[in-house]
């Protein structure tokens, strides 16, 4: 059990048998009242966000949560491969893994959060490389930072990147922000 | 020679020199505002024997006393004692609050009027806050948080009445103190107009310890409370004046302390004693001077408008 002195932001509590995070926590107290705290937390699985007040005396459910690295191998229909250190296959569903799929690539070490041995989500390395295939060839000498263009990369996945990346370049992308960070090398 | 150390508490203090002038000006207006209508400004006790008893208000200790929670109970011996119009700005204590409208340490801003009730101790406030607004902005009209607020606009809403249409319930008929905190800040306190003032008025008999109960309607306290822009500015009662009611008041709520495992206060005798040689009937309110000050620099976290935020809890 959590107590409710314990609420922090980013803490993980259950209800319901449904994980939780809390994003936002605020101390009130009503006139004269009994002081009260109030959360916004977040559905770890279904991602919705809901407003929960708690009395200083509640107790609230700690989840049974744990992390594992996984290897990800390779997609089959909806699902997604990965693999444990004794070559154990998991499969993920779609509804894990959602938007980041697109940063998958074989090979990559991801980090697997599970609830009562659920998998809930799965958290990428920072930044991941990435080879341009398609984008626009950029002028000549042209070195400007602040001008963008569109580029795809292996993948299928689209990015603005600066102008003087070319086809071929290799780039690393942030994950967090599905964004460009900076170009690893330029291509043959 | 070395380094001069980074301290974050002087960058602080230099950005808040805006705020902390706009501060001393709301002091000094709120001074005036009293003075002008033959208020005397006074000065009571801040280490205490006998603080009021509250349920969910816990004094912090000083040696073998406490530190004032409110200077209600001074204040009140000195309408028994005469002293009509008063009104006093200083610190109280309240331990284990903190947030973002709540410090542990805080200023208070308290005003009574003998020969008054709560309608009363509206007006002043009301008149106060346009003297405040008029001082500062030429206007009625300020923005707190990105929304307009018109400070000539004010609504009163019952109790009963914001709870049986919010929360589907009626405290007045059969009060939970548990479900009536949790509903006033669930349902009814979210379906309050976000800007204007906002005035809820005449509270259960239950959560007015220290009020009078309202003439023909006994389930009912004189008291209300006021919220500018979301902010719960202050709270107002017509003033308790029977002695043995009072102090029947304290012993059910120092038992419901007991009874809930909280430090008990002892009595304030003086105070009681006080109540027996007579109070006029009066009114006061308790106005939190900080939140004024956030209302009016527009900040959303009181530690914006204070100079120090370390002191313990």
């Amino acid at each position: 059990m959590i107590s409710v002195s314990d609420l922090r932001k980013g803490l993980k509590i259950e209800i319901d048998g449904e994980p939780y995070e809390v994003v936002d926590f605020q101390f009130v107290k009503p006139g004269k009242g009994q002081a009260l705290y109030r959360c916004k937390i977040r559905n770890l699985v279904s991602g919705g966000t809901i407003d929960k007040t708690y009395r200083a005396a509640d107790k609230i459910q700690k989840p049974d949560m744990h992390e594992r690295d996984l290897t990800y191998s390779y997609a089959d229909g909806d699902n997604f491969v990965f693999m444990d250190e004794n070559y154990e296959q998991m499969l993920l569903g779609h509804e894990v893994i959602g938007e980041q799929k697109a940063f998958l690539v074989e090979e990559i070490e991801v980090k697997v959060l599970f609830h009562n041995n659920r998998p809930i989500e799965i958290t990428l390395p920072n930044f991941i490389e990435r080879t341009i295939v398609e984008t626009e060839p950029g002028a000549r000498g042209d070195t400007a930072t602040n001008v963008n263009k569109s580029a795809k990369v292996q993948g299928g996945y689209e990015i603005a990147v600066p102008l003087f990346v070319n086809e071929g370049d290799t780039v690393r992308i942030d994950t967090r922000t599905g964004k460009y960070a900076d170009r690893v090398s330029k291509g043959g | 020679m070395s380094p001069i150390p980074f301290d974050p508490q002087h960058l602080r203090l230099k950005t808040l020199h805006p705020a902390l002038a706009l501060r001393s000006r709301i002091l000094q207006l709120i001074r005036g505002f009293f003075v002008d209508r033959d208020f005397l400004e006074v000065e009571t006790p801040v280490r205490i024997a006998a603080p009021a008893p509250e349920l969910h208000i816990d004094a912090q200790s000083s040696g073998t006393a406490y530190l004032r929670t409110s200077p209600e109970l001074h204040m009140k011996r000195m309408l028994a004692s005469g002293f009509e119009r008063i009104f006093q700005m200083g610190p109280c204590f309240r331990r284990g609050e903190r947030g973002p409208v709540h410090h542990p340490e805080y200023t208070m801003l308290e005003f009574y009027r003998a020969h008054a009730d709560y309608r009363d101790a509206l007006a002043d406030t009301k008149a106060l806050i346009a003297h405040v607004a008029k001082a500062l902005h030429g206007s009625l009209n300020i923005v707190y948080q990105g929304r307009p607020i018109d400070l000539a606009t004010w609504e009163r809403l019952e109790v009963d009445e914001a709870f049986i249409l919010h929360a589907g319930w009626s405290p007045v008929r059969s009060y939970d103190a548990d479900r009536f905190d949790l509903d006033l800040v669930d349902c009814v306190e979210p379906a309050f107009p976000k800007g204007n003032p906002m005035v809820l008025m005449d509270y259960p008999i239950e959560a007015g310890a220290l009020a009078r109960r309202k003439p023909g309607r006994p389930e009912v306290a004189e008291r209300w409370e006021l919220y500018i822009g979301g902010l719960e500015l202050a709270n107002a009662f017509s003033e308790l004046t029977d002695a043995d009611e009072q102090e029947e008041r304290f012993e059910i709520c120092t038992r419901r302390r007991n009874d809930a495992g909280r430090e008990t206060y002892p009595r304030d005798d003086e105070f009681l004693a006080a109540l027996r040689r007579g109070l006029p009937p009066a009114a006061g309110a308790a106005l939190g001077v900080d939140r004024l000050a956030m209302l009016f620099a527009d900040a959303a976290d009181l530690g914006d408008v204070v100079a120090f935020q370390e002191s313990p809890d």
